[in-house]
């Protein structure tokens, strides 16, 4: 599969990424390098193969269930404390809605 | 007392026989580590107050008469993908620079609770993601074996730290390879538990149905002392696994005569000379103890790497999607729409590895191609699994090289991407399966590199792997 660097904006835009210029090239021939690798796979006729998700070990149904009990979580302070910015308990971002 | 060259058993008999205190280990652990520390750049940062608070609850314990839990005392380095409480937790990412976990991961909780004095933090490639440790935001980690060449990754600072002899055991996290190919390039023992084994809850997520937490040591009964602790059930995790958790000490030193071992012949064929004698060599050794040998197959090991960079860099770009610019610290200045926030936030943070591996999840799952990629990888998977399955109907354990081939120089494939994914392809099948598996020090190249040998097991076999690695190990095998 070849990807071109139109292909790349198309994507970096989905993921939510800014790529710089000089990145964007860079990427195209990555990802094509990649992705013509993974076309190996479709050398496997996998018609009937269940997909795999996940390791599951047998276990009853309702196992890793938890009583409905409230337990205590991070304090409000403690949850924002990372915050790039902060005020009021809140996170805070730039302005979404103009009035 | 050395502190390079102690282990558990060492550190639990000096603090009984109070030959030192747990004070005096961990101030001289600490001392050393910080002197030998810019040699290799293994740790990223140290915890001072809180080893020592944790050493002294351990001298607590002993004046009082108290038994010693299974860690007392013992120096441990953390990966930086684990978080801690209170210490920075960066994930070797520039997004994360400022980050301060608010809670412990379980295996932390776990470790410190038995005893454990954890140190510092262990260098790591950015968010884990990586097979050389260059792709840490802080700087590559140099091998302590060989300063020139790479510890391998992507816990390249927890399998340097046990080597230079900066902690005595150390976590690290690997999801393709990234416990065993570091322990295999820097001499030491790394244990990849089964996938559930060790709670993963704390563990900053990067492929999470490929996560594991695990053990570097510099023997084998270490390793499964520290497994032991850490592993079992935890609520925090609904995918850690309710299987009892053995005493894998205890039965360490059965005999392996009669074991049957599998030989993988995927795994030989196109293996660089002087990796392939060691192991060879080693497969020797395991007869000479009994065990008996066998060819097997594992017929698609071949599509493993094509699979696992589809599967995990799908679970990458889901994962890595909260670092926003919002909740972890590093926001881009240079923005005003929320929208620019987000995108400027990651573009500045993120290192190219990480911006790879978002761009090709977010391309594998993106609308007309998850069924081609993603679907299709996962029934890959399910075949690579059932290969195993096969042969674990005829043998106990399998036996295969961890790496095509010894530490490579630093900047020796940093810029071809393709080149370094290929040299996973005898970790990541064990990965995808979600089994237990294992290197072993296996003797030196002729440089001086070491090699190692790795072993698998069918799921929840760790007690057979740890017996065959101890009968290794026990028969002089280390050192080739």
């Amino acid at each position: 599969m070849i990807i071109t660097e139109v292909n790349v904006r198309e994507v970096a835009a989905l993921a939510n990424l800014t790529l710089t210029d000089e990145e964007i090239p860079r990427m195209a021939a990555d990802l094509s390098g990649i992705l013509t690798h993974m076309d190996k796979l479709n050398e496997l006729n996998t018609d009937g193969v269940e997909p795999m998700s996940q390791v599951i070990f047998e276990n009853e149904e309702t196992a890793t269930l938890r009583p409905d009990v409230e337990r205590p979580s991070l304090s409000n302070a403690d949850a924002v404390a990372n915050a790039a910015i902060s005020g009021g308990g809140f996170f805070k971002v730039p302005k979404v809605i103009e009035r | 007392m050395d502190v390079r060259s102690l282990t558990i058993d060492q550190v639990q008999t000096g603090l009984r026989n109070k030959t030192f205190s747990a004070m005096e280990l961990t101030t001289s652990a600490l001392a050393f580590a910080q002197a030998e520390n810019p040699k290799t750049n293994a740790y990223l940062l140290f915890c001072p107050e809180r080893a020592l608070a944790a050493a002294a609850k351990v001298d607590e314990l002993i004046s009082n008469g108290e038994m010693l839990p299974p860690l007392a005392g013992v120096p441990i380095g953390v990966k930086d993908v684990i978080v801690t409480k209170g210490v920075r937790t960066t994930c070797g990412s520039k997004i994360l620079e400022k980050y301060i976990p608010p809670y412990n991961a379980t295996a932390v909780d776990r470790l410190e609770a038995a005893g454990g004095v954890i140190l510092g933090k262990a260098n790591c490639d950015e968010f884990a993601m990586g097979s050389s440790n260059e792709n840490s935001a802080f700087g590559p980690v140099r091998n302590p074996v060989a300063l020139d060449r790479v510890p391998g990754g992507s816990s390249g600072g927890s399998a340097a730290v046990v080597a230079q002899g900066t902690a005595v055991v150390s976590l690290g996290s690997d999801t393709g390879g990234s416990i065993r190919q570091p322990a295999s390039f820097c001499g030491v023992v790394g244990v990849t538990p089964t996938y559930g084994r060790v709670s993963r809850y704390g563990l900053v997520a990067f492929a999470s149905s490929l996560d594991h937490i695990g053990p570097f040591s510099r023997n084998v009964a270490d390793a499964a002392t520290l497994l032991k602790v850490i592993a079992g059930r935890d609520s925090m995790d609904a995918t850690s696994a309710f299987a009892p958790v053995p005493d894998y000490n205890a039965t360490l030193a059965q005999s392996v005569k009669g074991m049957r071992l599998g030989l993988p012949k995927e795994y030989f064929a196109g293996l660089a000379s002087e990796t392939a004698s060691k192991i060879n060599k080693g497969i020797e050794v395991l007869e000479s103890l009994g065990c008996t040998v066998e060819e097997v197959s594992l017929p698609h090991t071949e599509y493993a790497i094509a699979t696992y960079y589809i599967i995990c860099t799908a679970e990458v770009s889901s994962n890595l999607a909260r670092f926003d610019g919002v909740r972890y610290t590093a926001r881009s200045e240079k923005s005003d729409t929320l929208s620019d926030m987000y995108r400027n936030s990651r573009g500045e943070n993120f290192g190219a590895e990480a911006k790879r591996r978002i761009m090709l999840g977010t391309y594998v799952l993106s609308q007309g191609y998850y069924d081609a990629y993603y679907l299709k990888a996962q029934r890959v998977r399910n075949l690579i699994t059932q290969d195993f399955a096969k042969a674990f109907e005829k043998v106990d354990a399998l036996i295969t090289p961890v790496s095509p081939f010894p530490a490579f120089k630093i900047g020796e494939k940093v810029n071809d991407p393709v080149q370094m994914y290929l040299s996973d392809i005898y970790t990541i099948t064990g990965s995808l399966a979600g089994i237990p598996c294992m290197s072993v020090p296996c003797g030196n190249t002729v440089e001086g590199l070491p090699v190692g040998m790795q072993l698998l097991t069918k799921h929840f076999g760790e007690e057979t792997m740890f017996r065959l690695a101890y009968a290794f190990e026990t028969a002089g095998g280390f050192a080739g």
